[in-house]
Formats: C-alpha cells, structure tokens, sequence
C-alpha cells in the first residue's frame, strides 16, 4: 500500500477508482464526493419508523471550505466514496499562510491550507508526527496525534498546595492554544493534552 | 477501541429503575388475568416485512432466524386456545444502530381476546401513565388520527393524497427531500413527512396515540370497512415513537397474500424473499379470535420514565460495546 501510494503521489501511473459506499457503511469520518467536493461525515443518524423506510440523516465538512453540510438519504442509498490516501508527515513550520510538512519516507514536502489544519494548528509547534489526508495529490486535512505536549507560556500564578480542589483556570500554551488546567499548574510546565476533545490530561514530569 | 469499553454505559439508579418497571408491568397482567408466556426467538420462518431486516445463521442444514417480534408464534397460542397473553422478550433487528436503535431490545407484547384496536389503546394508556406514576412523572394521553394529525401539521389529506401533492408539501415547507426516495411509493413519502414534520409537533409531555394508518400501511393490521385505514396505532412520547398495535387480522387468505406480496416487494427492492411462517397460516386457518395486540419497545420506554435522551443511556451494553 506504501509504495503503491508513493507511486501515486510521484504520478508514475494514474488511476481512477470511482469505488462507492452503501448508507450501511456510514460512519464519522468517512469520506465521500458531495457535488464534487470531498466531504467527511460528522454525524449520521438513523431515522426509521419501527415498520416505514429508513433514512439517514447525514452531517459532513466540506474538507475544501470547512463548511457543515447536512443531507438526507434513502437507506441503502450508494454515494461516490473520496479516493482519499492518508500518509504519515512531520510538521515542519508555519510561513503564515501555509503550514509544511515532509512525508520522512520520501522527504517530499506539503503545504497545508488554515482549512485543512483546523484541527491541527493549535497543537503543532514542531517536529510532531501527523497524519495527512491527501485528495488528488493535495492534503485535505491534517489531523494531529492524539496526545500532544506542549509548554505554558501563560496563566494565572499557580496555588501551592492545591492539587485536591477542584476549579480550573485557562492557560495559554506555546502555540497560541488556550486549554483550561487546574489550579495549582503553573507557567513554565509542560502539560499533556489530548487533541481530539482539546482537554488537559496531565503535567509531563521532567 | 478505548480501554475504558469494558465498563456499562446506564447508571445503577436507571437499572433499578429499570427493575422496578419490569415488576410493575408484570404486577399490572397479573391484576387483569393476562398470562405470560414465552415462545422462541430462532426459527426457520421470519418476518416479510419490507423495511425490517432478520438476522440470519444455521441450525444443522437449515436457515434459521432471529425474531424481530414474537407476534407469529404469540398468535399460534391464542389459536391453541391461550386466553390474553403477555411476553417480554429480546427482538433482533438487523441494520438497526443509533441513537434511537440498536441491533437487539427488548418489546413488551401483549394480545387480548375481543378487544379491538381502540379498546387496546386505551388499556395502553392506562399502563404507560401508571409507570410514569410511578417514576414521578404525570403525563397525559392524546388520541390523534394518523388524518388529523397531517392536516394540522403540513395540510395534507395522507388518505387521499399522490407522490408528487407530498413533494410539493416538502418544497413549500423546506423540508429536505431525500436523496433516492421512491418516484412511486407514497407510503416512503408518508414515513418521510410524518417523521420530519408531522411527529416533531407532538407534545412532549403527553404519549400521542396516532391510530387509522393509511391501508397501504396495515401490516397485519385489519382494514376498515370503507378500505382506506388500517386498524392500527402508534404510541409516541414527543417524536419518539413507543409502540405499535393492531386490530390483528384473522383471514389465513388475506394474510398468505399479504406475505406474498411482501415478498414481491422484497425482490423488487433487491432484497431477498422470505420464508413465511407456515405454522402461523396454518393457525390462523384453524381460527385465531379476535382480538387486538401490541409491542412496546422497552428501552424507549425506559428512556422517557428516566428523562435520557439516548437509547445507549439506559442500556448496560449497547451495540457499540457488545
């Protein structure tokens, strides 16, 4: 599959699957063509009367525009599936309109839109192993790993002593992120943060 | 795959609740001579039904499968002579998963001899606003007409209305037509407009019992004399939909035609046929009294007496964790 994508990505040869997926494969983050435009899904639910028809109510970003789409379909329904790779990066830097990326089994480099980074760019500063959903040769959306650590650059003085209490305040990471730590976390720490729900986990000891 | 998948979903205080309405059900057949009674969940006849599917495995050389309601072999017994019979019992449904769903659940189903549909709604009333006594909750029951119900919703007449009067009912009111929904069969249109616009105004403090359903949706329901309605009714808490009862048919003709065209329906769809119950025909040959029957999806129920508003809230293991 690796070689066979990396053939793909230096256009050795072309091909063109216009594979489909049935309503009964639907599921977060399947990817599929929406008028054109390569669409996952966020949500999907089943509507179905106990004896009538049943549908599927779907939730999908446009993964171009960012945009949330919802559409209906008739149960066992067939929809064009994206032709979708996912390849392993490492976050290079951020010129301010694109962020890098090298792919470290080819060394070839890609340029991230802020769109397809919008549940990446507050978790990278560097060097971090993503994964990179490309469409067509051009990345769609970097997802990041699932835990991050990242430094405090930023929050109010920590309370000594305080590690039963419960509160919280919010900190600002080395990022930019803001993420809500408890109350005795102070400046200077690096803490570990799982990316998908943007939570603090724990403080990464040295 | 978490680590933490081990562990149940519901809270201990739903399953004692749950314990508790499973008691009461039963205290309330008892106090009116409605025996319980327990019949199987695997066999070599299923459901035709055109919009639920039965899983399939295998027994030997034979093609089994699971329930999706235990209403043939519950009707067998009123046929052997049973008086009114009750069973709570596990129902499989295939490609059913969701907020709302899941692949098994448990029904509560109930048959009483001489009564009709009417007749049992009222009984159903009468149970679903006890357990909600129970549980602290004072809740009324509105009887509406599957008619009345769409005249005031969308103005629509669903007894007396075509495929293309309901695609111009959704375009003036915005509703999203969906992407493959039938050129032809006005009840997909019906199913589509009842659950997106007609539903969604029911009360939700109230269980609307919704009766007279369409005949071409009768299932094995009887239909009116005039030929339009069904003798059927739903239960729903708000849009949420709790049960299904029949004045149940007792014509054995009537009824191997209703499966063969099921069928008919099935192929054309693209699904496959299925082997209709024989034991069931042949009972109803000898005679099944008349009578009306019910089924109450329990975890729905469950979920309306505790106030959650996920099927997965008041399950121990739902689908995603079985």
């Amino acid at each position: 599959m690796r070689a066979f994508s990396v053939l793909l990505r230096l256009g050795l040869f072309k091909v063109r699957f216009m594979a489909s997926y049935s309503t009964n494969e639907f599921k977060n983050g399947l990817k599929l063509i929406l008028n054109g435009d390569p669409c996952s899904i966020t949500e999907n639910i089943l509507v179905k009367p106990g004896k009538g028809q049943a549908f599927n109510r779907v939730k999908m970003k446009n993964l171009k525009t960012g945009r949330t789409i919802e559409k209906t379909y008739k149960s066992g329904e067939s929809v064009e599936a994206a032709d979708v790779i996912d390849i392993d990066v490492e976050f290079l830097y951020s010129d301010g309109e694109l962020w890098h990326f090298m792919d470290p089994a080819t060394f070839e480099q890609y340029g991230a839109t802020e769109t397809a980074m919008a549940d990446c760019a507050n978790w990278v500063k560097g060097q971090e192993p993503c994964t990179m959903t490309l469409w067509n040769g051009e990345p769609l959306l970097v997802t990041p790993p699932n835990f991050v650590e990242l430094t405090i650059t930023e929050t109010d003085p920590g309370l000594k002593g305080d590690t039963a209490q419960g509160g919280n305040k919010p900190a600002t990471l080395e990022t930019g992120a803001v993420v809500k730590v408890p109350l005795f976390i102070e400046i200077g720490e690096v803490l570990k943060i799982d990316t998908r729900t943007g939570e603090y986990v724990s403080r990464v000891k040295d | 795959m978490s680590v933490h998948h081990w562990q149940a979903i519901a809270d201990i205080d739903v399953m004692q609740h749950r314990a508790r309405m499973l008691q009461s059900i039963r205290a309330f057949f008892a106090a009116s001579d409605v025996l319980e009674v327990d019949t199987p969940s695997l066999s070599a006849a299923a459901v035709t039904d055109l919009h639920i599917e039965s899983f399939a495995t295998r027994m030997r050389q034979q093609t089994c499968y699971l329930q999706t309601s235990p209403e043939y072999p519950m009707k067998r017994l009123l046929a052997s002579g049973f008086p009114s019979i009750y069973q709570i019992c596990k129902v499989y449904r295939r490609e059913e998963a969701g907020v709302f769903h899941n692949p098994e659940f448990n029904l509560l189903e109930w048959y009483r001899l001489a009564f009709d549909y009417r007749q049992l709604m009222t009984e159903v009333g009468v149970l679903l606003q006890q357990l909600s006594a129970d549980a602290g909750q004072k809740i009324d029951c509105i009887e509406l007409s599957y008619q009345q119900a769409f005249m005031q919703a969308v103005q629509l007449d669903p007894l007396n209305t075509t495929v293309e009067d309901c695609r111009q009912c959704c375009l003036q009111r915005q509703i999203e037509i969906p992407q493959g929904i039938s050129e032809h069969d006005l009840d997909e249109w019906l199913d589509w407009i009842l659950t997106q616009a007609v539903a969604v105004n029911f009360s939700t403090q109230a269980y609307t019992l919704l009766y007279d359903y369409p005949a071409s949706q009768c299932a094995l329901a009887k239909i009116s004399d005039d030929g339009l309605r069904a003798e059927r009714f739903e239960v729903f808490y708000g849009e949420l939909e709790l049960a299904n009862g029949f004045t149940e048919l007792t014509d054995a003709t009537e009824q191997r035609q209703r499966f063969a065209a099921d069928n008919q329906k099935r192929k054309k769809a693209g699904l496959l046929p299925m082997p209709v119950d024989e034991h069931f025909l042949a009972a109803l040959e000898a005679g099944l009294p008349e009578c009306a029957g019910v089924a109450i999806g329990l975890e729905r129920l469950l979920m309306v007496l505790t106030a959650k508003t996920r099927l997965s809230e008041v399950m121990a293991f739902p689908f995603s964790r079985a």
